[in-house]
Formats: C-alpha cells, structure tokens, sequence
C-alpha cells in the first residue's frame, strides 16, 4: 500500500517536472502559441469585419461574430495537436525519448506531462482568443458558470486532441511527415460546425460534419455561451452537451493507450 | 578470455531484427565486459553498434539471447538496470530551449532527487565538466563540445555503475574531443565501467582496454588494442624515396634487411616492410639504404593502425561495410 502510494506520487512529479519543461517552451519559444493562434485571429479579423455579413447571410445567422467566436476556439483546440506532434516527434528524433526512457522514472510521465503543458498552453489559447473576441463585441449571455461550463468543454476537448497529436509524434518519423498529417487536420476542422452551420452544406456532407467531434463541443459551446446558431434536428445536434463529453472521453479510450503502448514498446 | 561470472555487462547470443528489415541488426552479438573497465564496440556504419547498446540500456526489445547489466537481466528488470546505467546516445539528447543548469536539474528530478539535492547535484555538475558559465544559455547555442559534455553530465546524474556511450565524440573537433576522453577516464578512475561505440580507431586505441570489432551484428575479433595491432603483425618501416625510378631498389634492399612481404607503392613512392618494434632496426634500414646510395625524402617506424586491423579481419576497409 505505501509503495504503490509512493509510486503514484512520484509518477504525479514526474509528470509535474515534464509539464514544467514543456510550458517554458511556452515562455522561451513563443513561436509555437503564436503557431496555433495566427490562423484563428486572423480568422476574428477576416470573418470578424470582411466577410463577416456575407457569411451571416448565407448561413442563416444574424450575429455572425457570436456564432464565429466558439467554432474558432473549438478550431483553436484542433490546432493544438500539430505542435503536440512535432514536439513529440522531434523529442524522439533527437533521442530525448530514449534518454526518458533509460531513466528510472513513471514510465508514461513523458506523455502525461505533454498532456499536462497543452492543456495549460490551450487556457492561454482561449484567454487570448476571447480577449480578441471581447475587442470586436463579441459576448457570452448566459452568464459566468455558462461561459466556464463551455471553457471547460473546450479544454476537455484539447485534451483529448493532445493525445492525437502525442500518438502521431510517436508513430511519425520526421517533423515533415508530421506537418503531411497537420495538414488534414485543417479540413477536418473545417467540415463542422465551426464557420457555417452544418445545415448550410451539401447532404451529403452535413451528416459527416455532425458527427465531428468538434461540431459536438461548437454546438455545447454556442449554447453555453447563448450565442445564435442554427441548430439542425438531428440526434448528435440535438445532443450536443452529452456528446460533447463522450467525444472526448472516446478519443482518450482509443489514443492514451495507443500512445503509451507505443512510448513502452521498445520495439521501435 | 575474462570469466563470465565477474562481467558487469554480459549479452549471449542477442538477435534482433527490426521489423521493418529483412536482414537481423543484431546476429548472435556476445559480449563480456569487465567492471572498472573501457570497452569499446568498433566497427563501420550499419554494424549494429548502436543497436547492441539500446538493447543492452534496455531500449530494444531483442528476440533472443539473454543480457545481464550490473547483475539484473535487462528484460525482466529493466527498472533495476535503469536505476544502474547512464546512456548518451549517438546524439545528444538534451532540452535544446532549456539551459544546461535547467537541463540537469530536470534529468535528476526524473532521477527522483528532491528538489534541493536536484539542485546541488546539477550545480556539481556544471562545474565538473566546465558548464557552470553557461549554466543559464540556452543548448541550443552550445558549441558541438558543450554539448557533449552536457549530455555526459545529464547521464552521469546517479553515479552509475555502468555508461553506455554511443559515439561520444563523433562531430567534434580534435580539443572537445579530448575534452570528453578526460572526462571518460576520470569516470573510468572513480570506478565506473564504460563500454563505448566508435568508428574511430584512435579514439578506440587511446581509450578502451578491450576492444571487440562488430560487423553485421556480431563480434568478429575481441582484445586488447595491442593484441589486435599484433594479430596484423609487427610494425613496419615506411620508406618514402626521393627518385621514382629508385623504387625498385628501395624495395629491394628492405627486402634483403626485413624480409617479406613489401608493401609497393610506385604512385606514392613508398615501401613498407615488417620491422621488430625496436629503434635499432630502424637504424639498420637507414644504413642500409644510405649504403645503397638512395636519397631518402622520408622514412618513419609505423605501428599498425587499428584500420589495418579491420582490414586484416574482414578483408575490407571500414566504411565500406554498408549495404
Ligand atoms: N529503428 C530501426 N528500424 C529499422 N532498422 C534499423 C533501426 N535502427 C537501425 N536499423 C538498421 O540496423 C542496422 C544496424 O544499425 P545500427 O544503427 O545499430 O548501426 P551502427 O553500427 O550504430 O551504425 P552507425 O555507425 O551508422 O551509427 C542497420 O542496417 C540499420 O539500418
Ligand atoms: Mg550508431
């Protein structure tokens, strides 16, 4: 009993000195926050003022800045998983991975403590975001527990991207091959309920986009935060906030276990 | 050759084949190490080298053999081996943002040391090996040396009984170099054991007390330097004459004073022939070929290099080993 509640508190260290390691990336290399949010504030600025009304119009929304802001956090979220993987795949490029392992250390602190760092790196996301957002009027109107609620589901979804990107890192063999994934990620993110509603697209497409995790936490989110969105009759719309938690959690089922299974092999 | 039971790092019949390659990396590799010891693995790229030591530091997972490192089986133990062994890889595997102080106060955090003994044990460190003026620069802007330094330093955080390092001075120039063979004795003299991979074969002869040469994923030659020099023969006289067209006659007269076999070289103007290791039998080759009336442009005694070594054993010449 002592041992194992030793051993989980060093495990629980472990993971706190990586996470240290991986937010003074943060501090000392700022190019990877501004990485992930460039496209998105560029996207408030673009959306936000030039096509904004056009945009509104076709969709069938009147605010378009308040439906924007969540589908951009959300796409904030996915973004995240590209520096994941190129952290992880360079670590392991390196031989810092190797290193990790050779030391007497909780075996999957390394790909906790990455966990950890996004998670934290992603609050800042949507701090700066929000703050963006906030300049150009946009509002959440249902109050602070709301508007945490759907911060929350957001995080909850970074998370679970986290371990996307830290199984990529550890199956790809070059920061290139990760970018090849990184771009898909960009379209995946778009084919959701993040820019038009998904009741806008084509029929055979809309389905897809509803079903995307991301739709799920853009949907809970909008409601949360009471901004307008057109929310389609289907069960996965009409279900928003319980998907919102499952997706993630269901993400986190598969890729934990898949990442540290790979981290532990040796077989590499 | 050492008995097996006193070896600190003893690997029967390891076999591995990545699972992507046909061809196994490692081929029935065997080795004995002995405690307080330098022992270097030399061969060309693609031996295997590198991966004899990440299944030795127990980073591969073999198919078959067995490796025990400071008394612990490597596949059933891998944590007690890791608690006992430091590995700087091929290369250097350090936090490039963080500085060298933050680097190794991170490493002996993983090593479990509480925060202050981190601390202290990071600070040793630094000054041990010539870092604590760089201590806050982030790695990135080390020089290639530094680097290295850093990175035995990170592995050296436990005082472990045995280091595992993966050609420690490939990259650096000849002062760094030096830097990290110092560095190597120094743990070889506080009782460490050291089994090192190299291509170079001065590093190999200056460093190690045995020597084992890899091809193709197993041992073909092992002893010490001196012994394996000898295996190719003794040394040789190197005449260099001044007149192409006096070759021949060079040639002649060390074969008339050494004996057999020369080693002609018209292009380069260059005779080798076999020589005791003493000075006198120099001097008796400069007689003779002074009474012989040659003029010399230059004439050196050569030991054998470890080259020749490899040479003599697989019938090629390092670096031609890959394909
Ligand atoms: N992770 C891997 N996956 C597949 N094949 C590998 C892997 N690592 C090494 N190999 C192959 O195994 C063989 C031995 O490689 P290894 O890296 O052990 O040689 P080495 O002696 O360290 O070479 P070098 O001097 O170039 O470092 C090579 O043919 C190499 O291509
Ligand atoms: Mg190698």
């Amino acid at each position: 009993m002592n041992a194992t509640v030793r051993r989980l508190g060093w495990a629980l260290s472990d993971t706190g000195v990586v996470a240290r390691r991986y937010l003074s990336h943060l501090v000392h290399k700022p190019d990877e926050l501004i990485g992930t949010l460039l496209i998105p504030v560029l996207a408030v600025l673009l959306f936000g003022f030039v096509f904004g009304e056009t945009m509104g119009a076709a969709a069938g929304v009147d605010d378009y800045r308040d439906f924007l802001m969540p589908g951009l956090f959300a796409l904030t979220m996915a973004f995240g998983i590209g520096n994941t993987t190129i952290a992880v795949v360079s670590d392991a490029g390196r031989g810092v991975i190797d290193r990790f392992r050779t030391l007497p250390m909780a075996p999957s602190a390394l790909l906790a403590g990455r966990s950890v760092s996004d998670v934290v790196a992603g609050v800042v996301d949507l701090a700066v975001l929000a703050g963006m957002g906030l300049l150009i009027g946009w509002r959440w109107n249902e109050g602070w527990p709301s508007a945490l609620a759907a911060l929350g589901l957001l995080l909850w979804l970074r998370l679970a991207f986290t371990w996307i990107g830290i199984y990529l890192g550890l199956v790809v063999r070059s920061p290139e091959a990760a970018m090849k994934f990184f771009s898909l990620v960009f379209p995946l993110a778009m084919v959701a309920d993040t820019f038009v509603p998904t009741s806008s697209m084509p029929g055979w497409l809309a389905p897809l986009a509803e079903w995307n995790p991301l739709s799920a936490t853009v949907v809970a989110a909008r409601d949360l935060f009471g901004s307008p969105g057109v929310v389609s009759d289907s069960w996965v719309a009409q279900n928003a906030l319980l998907m919102a938690l499952v997706w993630p959690l269901v993400l986190l089922a598969v890729f934990v276990p898949l990442a540290v299974h790979r981290y532990r092999s040796a077989a590499r | 050759m050492t008995g097996t039971t006193e070896a600190v790092i003893l690997a029967e019949g390891v076999r591995k084949t990545y699972p992507s390659r046909s061809r196994p990396s490692l081929d029935g590799f065997d080795l004995a190490v002995r405690p307080g010891t330098v022992h270097a693995l030399l061969g060309p790229n693609g031996a295997g080298k590198t991966t004899a030591v990440r299944a030795m530091a127990t980073l591969v997972r073999f198919d078959a053999g067995r490796v025990r490192v400071a008394g612990c089986d490597v596949a059933s133990e891998s944590r007690r081996v890791r608690e006992r062994i430091g590995l700087t890889g091929q290369y250097a595997a350090l936090d490039e943002v963080l500085g060298g102080r933050r680097n190794l106060e991170m490493f002996a955090r993983l090593h479990h040391l509480r925060p202050g003994a981190a601390r202290a044990r990071a600070a040793e460190l630094l000054e041990r090996f010539g870092l604590a003026d760089a201590a806050e620069r982030p790695v990135r802007q080390y020089s290639g040396g530094m680097r290295r330094r850093l990175d035995l330093a990170a592995s050296l955080i436990l005082d472990p009984r045995v280091l595992f390092l993966d050609e420690p001075t490939t990259g650096l120039d000849p002062r760094s170099r030096a830097e990290v063979w110092r560095a190597v004795r120094d743990l070889v003299d506080r009782g460490t054991t050291v089994l090192l991979t190299t291509q170079y074969l001065e590093e190999a002869d200056r460093l190690a007390d045995t020597v084992s040469v890899v091809e193709a994923g197993r041992v073909i030659a092992e002893g010490p330097p001196e012994e394996l020099k000898r295996r190719v023969g003794g040394s040789r006289v190197e005449v260099v004459v001044a007149d192409p067209s006096e070759v021949d006659k060079a040639a002649e007269v060390l074969g008339r004073v050494c004996g057999a076999p020369l080693d002609v070289d018209p292009d380069t103007q260059t005779v080798r022939a076999p020589v005791g290791g003493r000075g006198s039998e120099l001097a008796k080759v400069v007689r003779a070929l002074d009474e012989a009336g040659l003029e010399v442009e230059d004439i050196a005694l050569r030991r054998p290099s470890l080259d020749e070594v490899f040479l003599s054993l697989t019938g090629r010449r390092t670096g031609e080993g890959e394909g």
